[in-house]
């Protein structure tokens, strides 16, 4: 009986339908639809504004169904600072690998924050330059080989990678800066509610709202996709503690 | 609105309020940083929005983002600054979107100083940063004329959804003088900004970029911006003519605050019984090329001499533009040294006792 069948999980509105580029193995397309189940249940995606990285996820904006802008190597807050400014009204998120907001763009995410500018930052960690083809950032692990690590980063001369929502949680400026993961489907579930407090606080006007996600990257890291999650947890997850870092109640939850 | 005594920098920024550019984003730089100063103050009252960048790398971003709502946008800088800007520049053309960026010159390259000079006209009018892109470029003599030309600026943005470019040395921006700024500027007729992101409200979303990975694609966009510059070239060509008459012997060219120091020396020459001429490029691209070929192919002028704050810029366009009709000199003092009429009419005098081949200096 056609009638009594329940329609439980289908596309959401905000995602479109076009296929993704990503590697097998790869968490964009997770994270790309978490970010979409969050507007749409928002009700948000006729005044949303996407503002796509350089890197991996250049092309996000064939993704996803709402309107969207292309920003130059790390300069995305910039471009959102500007664009929400005129348009407080709109909902305007970033979507930043950490090549680009960790490395060239340190100084455009570091003032947005601490301006207090009223978007949202969906932050994509997996600990190498995807794009390029597999370079050291500034949040590869220690002793990680790269193909400019390639003896592993050594942190006498690279220094240690950079704990981006601690950073910014440094900031006495109030805002919403999370961690999640999404290798499994719980910490998928958790990274959604994140997520969506990070939008939330967003719609409500409230407050400056960066959730910094952990991602795999099998291709450029040459490890299988299964073992690629275990990887995550085994050496990024110790390092980049998943959890509420700071709100704007100055309260961690 | 009557006649009132301003300083340049805080005219520009009245002029951009008058034509509805209430927007604005900006890091301090001299010999400019009244702008900024100035609309702290004044945009909340037309409840404007500034920012305060932490770079001009920013500013040029911010404007980028800031023009993607369809509003009017702008910034103001000096020459570092400027091309801290480049990248977001480039981004802008490519992506077809309507700013207006001015440069206070002063002296470069690298740091260089803090006094006038002309030497960004080549980052202005031939690239500046990446890729196959122009901007329209304007430059004014007077402070009554940047803010005619800052009205200018936002209409043609507007009009050939590009980034407009407006070129002034330190003196425009410090100098004061007696100028008329209307309440509020006349528009003329513009195309809808159905362009601009405003959310996918009953339509297909809307993607504002310059990444084209398909080659065929990417020419496409170089083809429509080349059709672009080839409209702005038929449609927005200006100059002005100072003292031209078939009595002179000599045309100066010479363009900003250094061609009215040139007027001075005109003035004084023509005392002396030495009829020179003056051509004045308003718009530096779309350059008047033809103007200034035709003038130069008149019979009575024996020569042609470009005067500038630099080492010798548009003097290139100049002699492009002739195509070696007549000899073209050059006299150029740069590093914030402004020229004096005795200076310009002594290379005048230079020029005229030359056996006619092309002589720098």
């Amino acid at each position: 009986m056609a009638n009594d069948l329940l329609t439980i999980l289908s596309r959401p509105e905000a995602l479109s339908s076009t296929i993704t580029h990503y590697c097998p193995g790869c968490t964009h397309g997770i994270i790309h639809r978490l970010v979409a189940e969050v507007i749409d249940e928002l009700g948000v995606r006729e005044r949303t504004v996407g503002v796509a990285p350089v890197g991996c996820s250049v092309l996000a904006y064939n993704y996803f169904n709402f309107d969207f802008m292309e920003s130059p190597h790390g300069r995305a807050p910039a471009l959102a600072t500007g664009f929400k400014r005129l348009r407080p009204d709109m909902i305007v998120f970033t979507y930043q690998g950490d090549g680009d907001l960790a490395s060239i763009g340190m100084g455009e995410i570091i003032h947005a924050a601490n301006r207090g500018e009223k978007f949202t930052v969906i932050f994509v960690n997996n600990a190498i330059y995807g794009m390029t083809g597999g370079q050291m950032a500034p949040t590869t692990m220690p002793h990680q080989k790269t193909t400019t690590s390639p003896m592993g980063r050594n942190v006498e001369t690279a220094g240690y990678p950079i704990r981006v929502a601690e950073l910014i949680s440094s900031l006495a400026t109030p805002a919403y800066i999370a961690r999640a993961a999404v290798h499994t489907p719980m910490h998928a579930i958790g990274a959604k509610q994140k997520i969506k407090k990070a939008f939330s606080y967003q719609v409500q006007g409230t407050c400056f709202s960066l959730v910094e996600i952990l991602s795999t990257c099998p291709t450029n890291w040459g490890i299988a996709p299964e073992a690629s999650t275990r990887w995550l947890e085994e050496n990024m997850m110790p390092y980049y503690p998943l959890g509420t870092l700071k709100t704007p109640e100055g309260k961690e939850k | 609105m009557a006649k009132k005594l301003m300083k340049g920098n805080e005219a520009i920024a009245e002029a951009a309020v008058c034509a509805g550019a209430t927007n604005y984003f900006a890091y301090p730089i001299t010999p400019q940083s009244e702008v900024a100063e100035y609309l702290a103050r004044r945009l909340p009252e037309v409840g404007g929005v500034f920012v305060q960048a932490e770079s001009e790398v920013a500013v040029g971003n911010m404007l980028f983002g800031a023009a993607c709502t369809g509003q009017r946008v702008f910034t103001t800088s000096s020459s570092p600054g400027v091309s801290l800007m480049q990248e977001a520049i480039s981004y802008m053309a490519g992506a077809h979107l309507p700013a207006v960026i001015v440069n206070i010159m002063r002296g470069g390259p690298g740091l260089g100083g803090i006094l006038p000079a002309q030497s960004d006209y080549f980052q202005a009018v031939k690239g500046g940063g990446h890729g196959d892109y122009r901007l329209i470029v304007l430059a004014p003599s007077s402070v009554q004329e940047a803010v005619d030309l800052m009205m200018l600026a936002f209409h043609l943005a507007d009009k050939y959804r590009t980034p407009v470019m407006l070129i002034g040395d330190g003196m425009i921006g410090q100098m004061m003088e007696s100028v008329e700024i209307p309440d509020k500027a006349q528009e003329r007729p513009l195309p809808p900004k159905d362009w601009a992101l405003t959310g996918a409200k009953g339509r297909n979303p809307y993607i504002i970029k310059s990444l084209f990975l398909d080659p065929v694609a990417l020419e496409k966009n170089s083809i429509l911006l080349a059709e672009k510059y080839k409209v702005i070239k038929a449609n927005e060509v200006r100059w002005e003519l100072y003292n031209v008459n078939d009595t002179n012997q000599l045309l100066i060219c010479s363009y900003g605050t250094m061609a009215r120091i040139c007027q001075t020396a005109i003035d004084e020459l023509s005392e002396e019984g030495l009829s020179v001429g003056l051509f004045r490029p308003i718009s530096l691209f779309p350059f008047p090329e033809k103007v200034i070929f035709d003038e130069a192919s008149k019979p009575n002028i024996k020569a042609l001499l470009t005067i500038e704050m630099s080492m010798g810029q548009m003097v290139e366009d100049i002699e492009r533009a002739v195509v070696g009709v007549k000899p073209v000199g050059f006299f150029g003092r740069t590093g914030g040294i402004v020229p004096s009429p005795d200076e310009v009419k002594d290379a005048v005098k230079r020029q005229l006792a030359s056996d006619g081949r092309k002589k720098k200096g």
